[in-house]
């Protein structure tokens, strides 16, 4: 169970007025054990930092942030992804020399066999055999890439998975075929829970829970039944075609 | 006689853990240590200079050539000449590399001069490893010629190695490419503390359909120096490609120079050259997977560097 205990995050006039930061205030939230978790909101409402605090990435200006009843306030990022919890960029980073299967074995912690790799890409839709030893480098398409990051994530098999913003950077086609992939793991919430940052309504309706965040609060949160009909139509809920005008 | 550190230092550079099969020249300390030839492929060693001429007979296939050199001894400073002649249709692996141990004061250098004579339609392998080790104040220096003449339709590879310990390196590659022939160059290079590494290569495309694709990957650390110079020529229709990807950190400096020059309107030439540090984002990927800063940055570059 992630608990999130009145974390605030203040940025600089600066940074605030570029636009490279974003606000958090006074944020409490838990996120249970086994539950698909989607916060939504406008852009620049501080969802992104959200995720980049409970990774590690950015520490809070004040509040505390709790995994198991754990206090990792102060743990870095290599900790925390110790302790259980996993992120998958909205920019997935490239490496020139580094192949797929180096990635997926990193992940993994252990000298991961080929086969299993290959599971990892399949779940994916990614034909491993063409993907394995491909290096994770400019030479893959922004939705290839995408989906490496979610088979790193699926190989890690973190308690708490954080995806920010899948949906970003992807064409329709391959978006379509995310959509499968969160699907599917939203069958599987049983290995962990996954907490995504997300606009996307296919994504807001497969959740468990919704978060609305804005302006770097929390504006409303609960069931998917209770939120999403009041979402529909709104930015924070955008559909497919709507996705396309971005 | 080998002894154990001269073992370690043919480890390095060959990959050699006892006698090679094939055809060697074991060089040790300015001498000759060991040797053997076989049907296809002679050693001999040169009379008017240090080195040794190295023939192949045409048409010999999948035969290796091991010319390892190493210097355990302080205060050694050698010139070395090393021809190959490779007879046509032939199809060989050579493998040369030099490693130096200085635990002394003095400093130790070796110059090997290496030319190559490939006849048509041969194809060589060459496998080329630098390394240093010993903790000693004198200087560990490497100053490799390498010259390539490619026949008609002959093939060079060339994988060039220098990853540790060399204090000081200054390599010189020319090579001269006839009608369809072709070169391939991989360089690995990592430089540390106040190392300082010049590489040039000078690449003449004379023959209609030859072509060139030098590449060079390098991390520089610490206060080292690099310096990349590649040139490639076209004076003919031909294709030639040059590209210099440089990780820099610490103090290091790195100086890149592509150049093309294109005699001849069909001549098709490239060249890319990209220095950077290690992108921060990459370093926080691979802690979201569990590694540590440092682990992360060994990573990177072991995988740019592989």
């Amino acid at each position: 169970m992630l608990e999130l205990k009145n974390i605030s995050y203040e940025v600089s006039a600066e940074d605030l007025q570029a636009g490279s930061k974003e606000i958090v205030r006074d944020v409490s939230l838990i996120v249970e054990d086994h539950k698909f978790v989607v916060i939504t909101g406008p852009n620049g409402s501080g969802k992104s930092t959200l995720a980049k605090l409970i990774v590690g990435i950015e520490k809070p200006t004040s509040g505390k942030i709790y995994l198991d009843g754990v206090d990792i306030t102060e743990k870095n990022v290599t900790e925390r992804a110790n302790m259980g919890i996993g992120f998958a960029f909205q920019q997935p980073v490239r490496f020139k020399g580094i192949e797929v299967i180096d990635l997926l074995r990193i992940a993994s912690g252990k000298h991961l066999s080929v086969s299993s790799a290959c599971e990892y890409l399949s779940e994916v839709g990614l034909c491993a055999r063409d993907y394995i030893n491909r290096e994770v480098n400019a030479s893959l398409s922004g939705g290839e890439l995408k989906r490496i990051e979610i088979a790193t994530l699926l190989a890690r098999g973190s308690k708490l998975s954080v995806f920010d913003e899948p949906e970003a950077g992807i064409d329709l086609w391959s978006f379509q075929n995310l959509i499968k992939v969160f699907e599917r793991l939203q069958k599987k919430t049983t290995d962990g829970s996954i907490l995504i940052i997300s606009h996307q309504e296919r994504i807001l309706n497969i959740a468990d829970e919704i978060v609305v965040v804005s302006e770097g609060k929390i504006a409303n949160k609960g069931s998917r039944d209770e939120i999403l009909p009041g979402l529909l139509g709104t930015p924070s809920a955008a559909n497919a075609c709507t996705y396309l005008d971005r | 006689m080998i002894d154990t550190i001269q073992k370690r230092l043919l480890e390095e550079v060959a990959d050699l853990h006892e006698v090679p099969e094939g055809a060697y020249n074991i060089r040790a300390n300015g001498e000759m240590a060991a040797r053997n030839t076989t049907a296809n492929i002679d050693i001999v060693s040169k009379e008017d200079a240090s080195g040794i001429d190295i023939q192949i007979k045409a048409g010999t296939k999948n035969e290796s050539v091991h010319i390892p050199v190493v210097l355990s001894k302080s205060g050694i400073k050698e010139i070395v000449y090393n021809d190959f002649y490779i007879g046509e249709d032939a199809d060989v692996t050579i493998v040369a590399g030099c490693g130096i141990d200085n635990c002394g004061v003095q400093d130790s250098e070796h110059d090997g001069i290496h030319r190559f004579y490939l006849g048509k339609n041969s194809k060589v392998k060459y496998v080329e490893k630098h390394y240093g080790s010993g903790d000693g104040k004198g200087k560990r220096i490497l100053n490799p010629g390498t010259e390539v003449y490619l026949e008609d339709g002959s093939l060079m590879e060339m994988e060039m190695v220098q990853i540790k310990g060399v204090d000081s390196t200054v390599r010189n590659t020319v090579a001269e490419l006839g009608e369809g022939a072709r070169l391939i160059v991989r360089e690995r290079l990592m430089t540390h503390g106040d190392q300082e590494a010049v590489s040039s290569y000078e690449v003449k495309l004379n023959g209609e359909g030859a072509s060139a694709d030098v590449v060079s990957r390098s991390v520089a650390r610490d206060n080292s120096y690099q310096k990349f110079d590649s040139r490639i020529t076209g004076n003919v229709p031909c294709s030639g490609h040059t590209e210099c990807d440089a990780i820099i950190m610490d103090s290091a400096r790195v100086l890149a120079i592509p150049q093309l020059e294109a005699n001849n309107v069909d001549a098709a030439l490239i060249h890319e050259a990209a220095i950077g540090k290690i992108a921060g984002e990459q370093i926080i990927k691979l802690m979201t997977l569990g590694l540590t800063e440092a682990e992360a940055e060994e990573r990177i570059i072991n995988g740019f560097l592989k």
